[in-house]
């Protein structure tokens, strides 16, 4: 057995890579993992020699007090920022310097601290806009709209109408998302990243400035999400509790240094990981 | 009869994609269509055809060719006048080359040729944004200006720098030339912005659309779920450019019948089609026409009503018309900013709900 696994207390999958948690859910091989990242803006160093990897399956929870560099991380990953130092390695390979849109067609999507949706857009085409990785029609067939542009087209709305319903936003589907209240935007943006069926999602505080009620649904979709489709998701949350509830492993993050890696109750009684939190002001 | 969407119950997806989901909506298109196509060539009298319908016809085909840039990709350009020059000249110059050339072809392959120069004038874009893109599609403007004065190739080495169109057929009618019918030359150019507008509509409706959208609202979440910015915005610049292309060479060939270029497409027709969009409403097709509706009406409006009704004195019909436009300009960025067409869907859900405001 591997140290991992017992740390986990769960059993070791037949494959010997990976295992399966108390609550039944099989934590596969690493899919991503970074190696030795060095990020420097001008004087600043927002991340400092960091390493960790992400296993299929899992929910992968990046947590740190402000300005510890956790966004950065995430803008690393998805090709938004280039370190100066350090490896990136997805699916066994180790990936070039790549640009955002490159990344999100390997199967990686996101959503943001700051709401980024399309504004003057309907809560349609912005999901829908989700799915452009997957679209292979021509521009001439599209300007014609023959062949494989209507029938492409029927065919991702459909599958977005599945994405609407399983987050509960059909009433809202014909709203401009700027009329929308901010809890339901943030729902759309995770809408619009899971319309691109994404191996890998990478969520920034999708919790941040919401209701206990609201963080209690968001929270569930997270969890049906990556139970119902697989997905692996890496998810930025202050929220403690939240965090304990739904991730299986922990990055702690301190000054873009990592302070902690390990299961939620052990990350969380860490003399290190505490220290770092005292009088840290944190929402 | 009412508005109504109730009772008109969509069965599947595809009849919810529809240009007009609104049964009634539909209805009023085609018989606005069929009013253009088999009606108004057929009563519109000459002065009519010539003072309004074909000026509308070409600066709708700019405007919803600008559209497409700045309405629905968001990169903004004061280029348009420059870029109908190309238009205008490749279409002269595939006239004298080609005389057999069928007119057809001679628009369209300006418009390609208008297409691969708004490309390559397209990539600072990928670089710079919002103001000094305009200021570099600004001397795209005076470039072509330039060029087309100052190059006498371009214009066949005429005396007076001048590029008149030859005649030209179609189905053996007269469309081009001084001695082409009004309601020929409008026929030709109503179905070739006919087409046009299909084209606009299906590329706004799907992937191409919402990609130059997605650039337009936020750029870095646009790249950050897969839209190449490249290849956006390079396509925006193509397609645009193909359209005000067309208009261009309908300018020169059907409308004008000859054109000097400092005088034909200045700086002032950038503006012109600027304010279009805005007034009519910037991404919405719609928009494109109603803008140019509105603009090409207001000065003949404004001379019929004051200087031929009240006498008043021409300047100051102009004056006027300065103003109102400017005043509308004002209103639509301030109040409005998806002009005319957003007032036409804000009044039609009025309607749909109407006489209960829930
Ligand atoms: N584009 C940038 N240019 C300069 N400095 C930056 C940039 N992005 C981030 N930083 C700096 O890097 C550090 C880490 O920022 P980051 O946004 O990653 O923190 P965070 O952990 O996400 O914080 P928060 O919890 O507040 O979201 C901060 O000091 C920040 O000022
Ligand atoms: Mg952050």
């Amino acid at each position: 057995m591997t140290s991992e696994a017992i740390t986990h207390g769960g059993a070791m999958n037949p494959e010997g890579d990976g295992w399966v948690t108390p609550d039944g859910r099989h934590i596969g091989p690493v899919v991503l993992e970074v190696k030795n990242i060095t990020l420097r803006f001008g004087g600043v160093t927002a991340i400092k020699d960091i390493s960790f990897d992400i296993r299929e399956g899992e929910i992968r929870a990046i947590i740190g007090p402000n300005g510890a560099g956790k966004s950065s991380m995430l803008n690393v990953i998805s090709g938004f920022y280039h370190p100066q130092e350090g490896e990136i390695w997805f699916r066994g390979q180790k990936r070039p310097p790549m640009k955002p849109f490159q990344v999100a067609r390997q199967g990686i999507a996101r959503t943001f601290q700051n709401i980024a949706l399309f504004k003057g857009m309907s809560v349609l085409d912005n999901i829908m806009t989700g799915r452009i990785t997957l679209m292979r029609s021509t521009m001439a067939e599209e300007a014609l709209w023959w062949g494989r542009a209507e029938r492409e087209e029927l065919a991702h709305r459909e599958a977005v109408e599945k994405i609407i319903d399983f987050l509960e936003i059909q009433h809202i589907r014909r709203t401009p998302v700027s009329r929308l209240p901010y809890g339901l935007q943030k729902r759309v943006e995770l809408a619009r990243a899971l319309a691109a069926e994404p191996k890998l999602l990478l969520l920034d505080e999708p919790m941040a400035g919401m209701n206990v009620e609201e963080k209690e649904d968001m929270s569930r979709f997270i969890l049906d999400v990556n139970d119902e489709f697989g997905t692996t998701i890496v998810l930025i949350e202050h929220d403690m509790g939240v965090v304990m509830d739904l991730s299986d492993r922990v990055v702690v993050m301190d000054y873009g240094k990592k302070i902690g890696d390990g299961p939620p109750d052990e990350v969380r009684n860490d003399p290190q990981v505490i220290a770092a939190y005292l009088g840290v002001s944190h929402e | 009869m009412f508005y109504r969407e109730a009772g008109d119950f969509k069965t599947s997806y595809r009849e919810d994609m529809q240009t007009f989901p609104i049964r009634l909506d539909r209805r009023a298109y085609w018989t606005i269509v069929a009013l253009a196509f088999l009606v108004a060539p057929f009563v519109v009298n000459d002065y009519w055809t010539n003072a309004v319908l074909l000026p509308f016809l070409v600066w709708a085909t700019a405007a919803l060719g600008l559209n497409l840039l700045t309405g629905y990709c968001g990169q903004v350009s004061l280029g348009t006048g420059g870029f109908m020059a190309v238009g205008a000249f490749a279409a002269y110059k595939l006239m004298t080359a080609f005389p057999g050339m069928n007119i057809v072809f001679v628009v369209l392959l300006a418009g390609v040729v208008t297409a691969g120069v708004g490309l390559l004038f397209g990539l600072p874009s990928l670089r710079i944004k919002g103001f000094y893109l305009a200021v570099a599609t600004l001397a795209a403007q005076f470039f072509f200006v330039w060029l087309f004065n100052k190059v006498p190739w371009f214009y066949n080495y005429s005396a007076s720098g001048q590029i008149t169109a030859p005649e030209r057929t179609i189905f053996g009618i007269l469309v081009t030339g001084p001695s082409a019918a009004p309601a020929a030359k409008y026929l030709f150019t109503l179905t070739i912005l006919f087409g046009l507008a299909w084209l606009a509509r299906n590329l706004t409706r799907g992937k191409t659309g919402r990609s130059w959208m997605a650039i337009r609202d936020m750029d870095i979440a646009a790249e950050i779920i897969g839209v190449d910015p490249l290849k956006a915005k390079l396509s925006a610049f193509a397609v645009s450019s193909f359209f005000v292309g067309v208009a261009g060479a309908l300018f020169f060939t059907v409308y004008l019948g000859s054109a000097e270029v400092t005088e034909a497409f200045g700086i002032d027709k950038s503006f012109l089609v600027l304010f279009m969009i805005i007034i009519g409403g910037l991404g919405s097709i719609l928009g494109s026409f109603l803008g140019a509706a509105l603009l090409v009406l207001l000065p003949v409006f404004l001379k019929n009503v004051m200087v031929d009704i009240l006498h008043w004195e021409t300047y100051i019909a102009a004056h006027l018309e300065l103003m109102i436009v400017g005043g509308l300009i004002i209103f639509f960025l301030i109040y409005e900013p998806h002009g005319l067409a957003q007032l036409w869907r804000l009044a039609k859900e009025k309607l749909r709900l109407w006489p209960f405001p829930y």
